[in-house]
């Protein structure tokens, strides 16, 4: 079905994180802490990044201030949204013994709701893999499908694109097609507000607004082709699947192992990167826990299997991610598993660039 | 009636060190219970007076050996134990004392004591795994205690201790930690360093310390330049890898190359 777009003031998005906490909703969205525009529980407007934005280059961050007061005039920064939807640590059972033999009792699944605040056409692809990969196969995650369901998503079109972005390559952005139930699209001091499901439009219909003209809806796309043609990197992304897959020995992968550290804030900052260890762990007490924590495929214990790790060196590590990410995860999953958000990139601490690295192999 | 089976037998030795280490097992409050009822404290000068005659089951060892009496001692601590852990960086890495090996400690001596011809002193520092077998080497200046927990669990139930030896970066992350190295805020060895403080320096805006030692697959020379668009000179480069594991292999290597 189609909605009708409308336009808000900043007394509407006001009422709208006003009307997501009253429906009970746990409201999270950008905020500026540790010189950073990172992802909290958002209380009202003041808490937005107002007049913020960054600069973003590899293994580079800086947080600047605008010549306006823009309340999403910035990329994407360190954190994903999958650190709610798929958290870092999750304590998944304990056991303990009891006079019968073991007592197992499951951790509970958090009863709250998420609301996000300001998700980037970028992140609304990364969370559509992450249904994929955790949702739609045979088996379904219960701890990511009970934080997933009923959550409420408001995308925003991004305004500005950062210096590591390349969404415009990936077919993934910057303009949010779908898997929202808002979109806002910021001009100064008010916003394009589209809707994108039934409870996005019924949410819509409880703030102040007015309808939008064509003129609105005009101007909100030309917002999105200017960020479109502003992409501070680009992949080309065309037969990257063969190129790596057929380059497996290539002389670039000791170039970059070269330089990679091995450290594993590629995959964490990842949106996609979905990888976990599980650990059954015994106290003294003679209770036992099974918990689930985020891993990372440059870890060498990742895969461990009897007589030692699969990949031992960096080189064979990060050939497995970037392959993966480019190339084996369209033969897992049907789409590539980059989104072009160039997090990657930013938080390599010695910037290590996928979209120069595919260019490198590409070069020959 | 049957005898109760017999527990397992701990000591807990220290050679030059501070004391901090074997502090983080007292410190275990609410565990140390549990500690105390899983094994017979034999010896443990540093919590009690009671002393039990050897063999032990599990030794807890502190510190390096820096003195000809400690070498000695320490083999006859190796032959009294079934397991022997090192705990901390000085048993695994030769401590701070380990910055003697890169000079003269008889001219340190010489500056520090009113009397130096009473001290006895080896050259070197050197850690536990130089003089004896060691069944498991803990890091971390000090070691975290629930790591120390997690050890003792795993040798009491014969299991493989879950300390991995990822970077610190990985502990950043999941805490929700913003990159100091990446927004510029400080010089951090983080991604070089080997995980299990919880990563407590970055929460506070300061750079990693590398308390813990190099992670596994260390690659400190591409970090080099980083750190120095942090701030750190070439001395500091020479410097900041010796502060707490001097002898770790790849700190000392990158120690070395930027001379000092």
């Amino acid at each position: 079905m189609s909605y009708h777009p409308s336009m808000i003031g900043l007394d509407g998005l006001a009422a709208l994180i006003e009307a997501l906490s009253v429906d009970g909703f746990r409201v999270l969205g950008p905020t500026v802490r540790d010189d950073a525009i990172v992802y909290d529980d958002i209380a009202g407007v003041d808490d937005l990044p107002a007049g913020w934005t960054d600069e973003q280059d590899g293994g580079r961050y800086r947080l600047k201030r605008r010549d306006d007061s823009a309340l999403f005039g910035y990329a994407v920064g360190p954190h994903a949204w999958k650190r709610f939807l798929h958290p870092p640590l999750l304590r998944l059972w304990r056991a303990e013994p009891d006079s019968a033999g073991m007592k197992l009792t499951a951790a509970p699944e958090p009863e709250e709701r998420f609301a996000f605040l300001g998700v980037r056409s970028c992140e609304l692809h990364a969370i559509a893999i992450q249904d994929k990969v955790f949702l739609q196969g045979p088996y379904v995650d219960p701890h990511y499908k009970a934080r997933r369901e009923g959550a409420f998503l408001v995308a925003v079109n991004c305004g500005t694109a950062g210096g590591t972005c390349f969404c415009a390559s990936m077919n993934t952005g910057p303009r949010a097609t779908a898997g929202f139930d808002l979109t806002l699209t910021e001009f100064t001091g008010e916003f394009l507000v589209e809707p994108g499901s039934d409870a996005g439009a019924a949410l819509l219909a409880r703030l102040p607004q007015r309808a939008a003209t064509e003129a609105d809806i005009e101007r909100a796309r030309a917002v999105s082709e200017r960020t479109a043609a502003s992409m501070g990197r680009h992949m080309q992304a065309d037969g990257v699947h063969d190129l790596l897959l057929d380059n497996l020995e290539h002389k670039r992968w000791d170039d970059v192992a070269a330089r990679c550290l091995s450290c594993g804030n590629c995959t964490q900052v990842c949106p996609t990167c979905f990888c976990t260890a599980v650990s059954d762990v015994n106290d003294l007490s003679g209770a036992t826990e099974r918990t689930r924590r985020w891993d990372s495929c440059f870890s060498v214990d990742f895969s461990y299997i009897h007589g030692g790790s699969v990949r031992p060196s960096p080189r064979s590590r990060y050939r497995q991610w970037m392959t993966h990410k480019l190339a084996s995860w369209v033969d897992q999953f049907g789409t590539s598993g980059c989104v072009g958000c160039g997090r990657c990139i930013t938080w390599c601490p010695v910037g290590i660039d996928i979209t120069e690295e595919v260019r490198a192999i590409r070069g020959g | 009636m049957a005898k109760p089976p017999r527990k397992p037998k701990l000591a807990v030795w220290k050679f030059a060190s501070c004391d901090g280490c074997q502090l983080s097992l007292l410190d275990c409050e609410d565990e140390l219970l549990a500690v105390a009822g899983a094994v017979e404290i034999a010896y443990f000068p540093e919590a009690t007076r009671a002393v039990l005659k050897g063999p032990y089951d599990i030794s807890l060892v502190e510190g390096s050996v820096t003195t000809q009496h400690d070498a000695e001692r320490l083999l006859e601590v190796r032959r009294q134990s079934r397991r022997l852990i090192t705990i901390g960086a000085c048993a695994t890495a030769a401590g701070i004392q380990g910055l003697r090996n890169f000079k003269d400690v008889r001219e340190f001596t010489s500056v520090v004591y009113a009397h130096p011809e009473f001290i006895e002193t080896l050259e070197t520092s050197t850690p536990i795994s130089t003089h004896v077998e060691v069944d498991y080497e803990l890091r971390g200046c000090p070691i975290d205690k629930h790591q120390l927990l997690e050890v003792l669990t795993a040798f009491l139930n014969g299991r493989r201790p879950n300390i991995p030896a990822h970077s610190v970066c990985v502990e950043c992350k999941a805490r929700g930690t913003v990159c100091v190295l990446v927004r510029g805020a400080a010089a951090c060895l983080g991604p070089v360093t080997h995980a299990g403080c919880g990563a407590i320096c970055p929460a506070y805006n300061r750079g990693c310390y590398g308390c813990f030692g190099p992670k596994e697959t260390p690659n400190a020379v591409s970090l080099a330049p980083r750190l120095v668009d942090a701030g750190m000179d070439k001395t500091g480069l020479g410097r900041v890898y010796r502060t707490f594991n001097p002898v770790a292999d790849a700190f000392k290597k990158e120690s070395e190359r930027h001379g000092t």
